[in-house]
């Protein structure tokens, strides 16, 4: 414990250099284009420091648990050959991680609001709450298949980019068939899904996997996942709005 | 006050580690039930997760007491409309008069990107597997100028009104002819940073400048027009990280040739000429 204070340190430093571009910005809006005073200012001094702080003992602990925790798993599976079980590990992971993300759970509730106001479904507290738990449900399974195949194509060697580009074709093509209230709200989705702890966890998995398995290339073949799992919730979402409107 | 502080430390930090209990009853179950191993390290990674929570506790109390206030008042200031009419009176063109809007829009995506947690995780990885030829800093302002740009074009798209999907369209098609032209190395990695650039820093903050500026702009609804910046701010990093890539093998290129000619031809196809920064093969 005491070991580590040196290096925290020298974190804390660097994740004042992070932050030093928020203070500026603020500063130069709030004093020259805005031209007020910063209220609390010592509020938002001690906030800033807690930041910093919080930043350093976080990237931290990213090295010393989600990091080995990932990578670890990844050598386990490949190790015990089980292809199943890394199937079902790989689904779980994305569906758990995003099934309960507040993100997630604000913007599934107000789109219920959005198509009640449209009218696409009925206005009352049952049919809305029925709407964000079938959508935040969607987006869950989601995540979960897009990690599946994500981890199988790791497995395989497929060249990400023919997956990707294909799964931008649809986003597309469902786009000019979907209601256009459930539009904005997809595209968002797929932003909101991957959280903090959730990044660096499958990163790291990826990374493992891939290097772990013969003729697997770390760089080309362990990244990937984050990206499937912010592309499956816009089609999901899309076909989603489809059959619910049909 | 400093009570006060303590206890909202304490209610996130008890908050943070119910979200991650799925997950962590999801290693659980499939390292003891199915793995059947035992884990190495335990304790340093028990003790790591608990920096993990205690430092994203801080990091978030500190954002929600201090900057996030601060940040969607500016949001809200800055598309009120007195202020829209005090500083574009000089210009008759009705989206230009919102020039404060564009320029905080990039100051602010540029800025929280950058103290984003998890993309710093990620562009540690790329570091590491790609033995340094990606630098970490490098990479992260690359992608924060990519959610800077997206979301000048996402306010610019809410004051002119104009739909979402074209703009996503144009960024695919772009995305997709980097895809065939930029090293095949750094492709994958700038996917997954359209991902992460959109988590804990940037979404409320972002939120409010959309939701602020779709209920001020004459003409638009917050419901429709509010949401899409987050879309956006996912799509255009993977254009200014294939681009960052791209820009250094050309670099590398012009150096080389540059020594080239200085050295003439004689060590044209040693194997240390034929080193390339950011660079792997190309995709056919």
């Amino acid at each position: 414990m005491l070991g580590g204070a040196l290096p925290l340190l020298r974190l804390i430093g660097s994740t004042a250099r992070d932050l030093a571009p928020i203070v500026a910005v603020i500063g130069f809006f709030q004093f020259v284009v805005l031209k007020q005073d910063i209220p609390n200012f010592l509020d938002i001094v001690l906030g800033l420091v807690l930041v910093m702080i919080g930043l350093a003992i976080f990237v931290q602990g990213l090295e010393m648990a989600l990091f080995p925790i990932g990578e670890s798993l990844a050598h386990a599976f490949t190790r015990k050959a089980n292809l199943m079980w890394l199937m079902v590990f790989s689904f779980g992971l994305g569906f758990g991680t995003t099934v309960a993300e507040p993100a997630l759970i604000a913007i599934a509730g107000e789109a219920a609001s959005t198509m009640a106001r449209a009218s696409a479904i009925a206005n009352n507290e049952t049919a809305r709450s029925d709407y964000a738990t079938a959508l935040r449900y969607t987006v869950a399974v989601a995540v979960g298949a897009a990690i599946m195949l994500g981890v199988f194509r790791i497995l395989k060697g497929w060249p990400i980019h023919w997956l990707i580009i294909g799964g931008y074709f649809l986003v597309v093509m469902l786009t000019a068939i979907a209601p256009p209230e459930i539009i904005g709200i997809a595209y968002d989705s797929g932003g909101v899904t991957t959280s903090t702890v959730t990044v660096p966890l499958v990163t790291a998995l990826g990374i493992g996997l891939a290097s772990s398995i013969r003729g697997r290339n770390p760089m080309v073949d362990g990244f990937g996942l984050i990206a499937f799992a912010s592309l499956s919730p816009i089609i999901f979402v899309l076909i989603f709005g489809i059959v619910v409107q049909s | 006050m400093m009570g006060q502080w303590i206890t909202t430390i304490a209610e996130t930090f008890l908050s943070t580690t119910l979200d991650i209990l799925p997950i962590a009853g999801i290693f659980v179950f499939f390292q003891f039930a199915v793995l059947r191993q035992p884990v190495a390290n335990l304790e340093r990674k028990i003790i790591g997760m608990v920096y993990v929570l205690l430092g994203l506790s801080l990091f978030l109390v500190g954002l929600e007491r201090a900057l996030f206030p601060l940040g969607r008042e500016m949001a809200r200031q800055l598309t009120d409309p007195a202020f829209i009419e005090r500083t574009g009176s000089g210009t008759d063109i009705f989206w230009l008069k919102y020039y404060w809007v564009y320029i905080f829009a990039f100051c602010i995506g540029f800025a929280t990107t950058i103290a984003e947690p998890a993309l710093m995780a990620v562009a540690l990885k790329a570091k590491e597997v790609s033995g340094g030829a990606i630098g970490a800093r490098g990479l992260r302002i690359a992608v924060a100028l990519g959610v800077a740009i997206s979301l000048t074009v996402g306010t610019f798209r809410i004051v002119t009104g104009t739909p979402l999907y074209m703009y996503m369209i144009i960024g695919y098609v772009i995305v997709i002819v980097q895809t065939m032209r930029a090293p095949a190395m750094i492709v994958p990695l700038a996917y997954d940073s359209g991902g992460v650039t959109t988590s804990t820093v940037t979404v409320p903050l972002v939120a409010a400048l959309g939701l602020g500026l779709a209920s001020t702009v004459p003409g638009r609804s917050a419901l429709i027009d509010g949401f899409g910046l987050i879309a956006l701010a996912s799509l255009f990093p993977m254009i200014t990280v294939m681009g960052y890539a791209q820009i250094g093998r050309w670099l590398a290129k012009r150096t080389k040739r540059a020594q080239e000619n200085v050295q003439g031809n004689a060590q044209k196809n040693t194997p240390e000429n034929n080193c390339e920064d950011v660079s792997g093969e190309e995709v056919t």
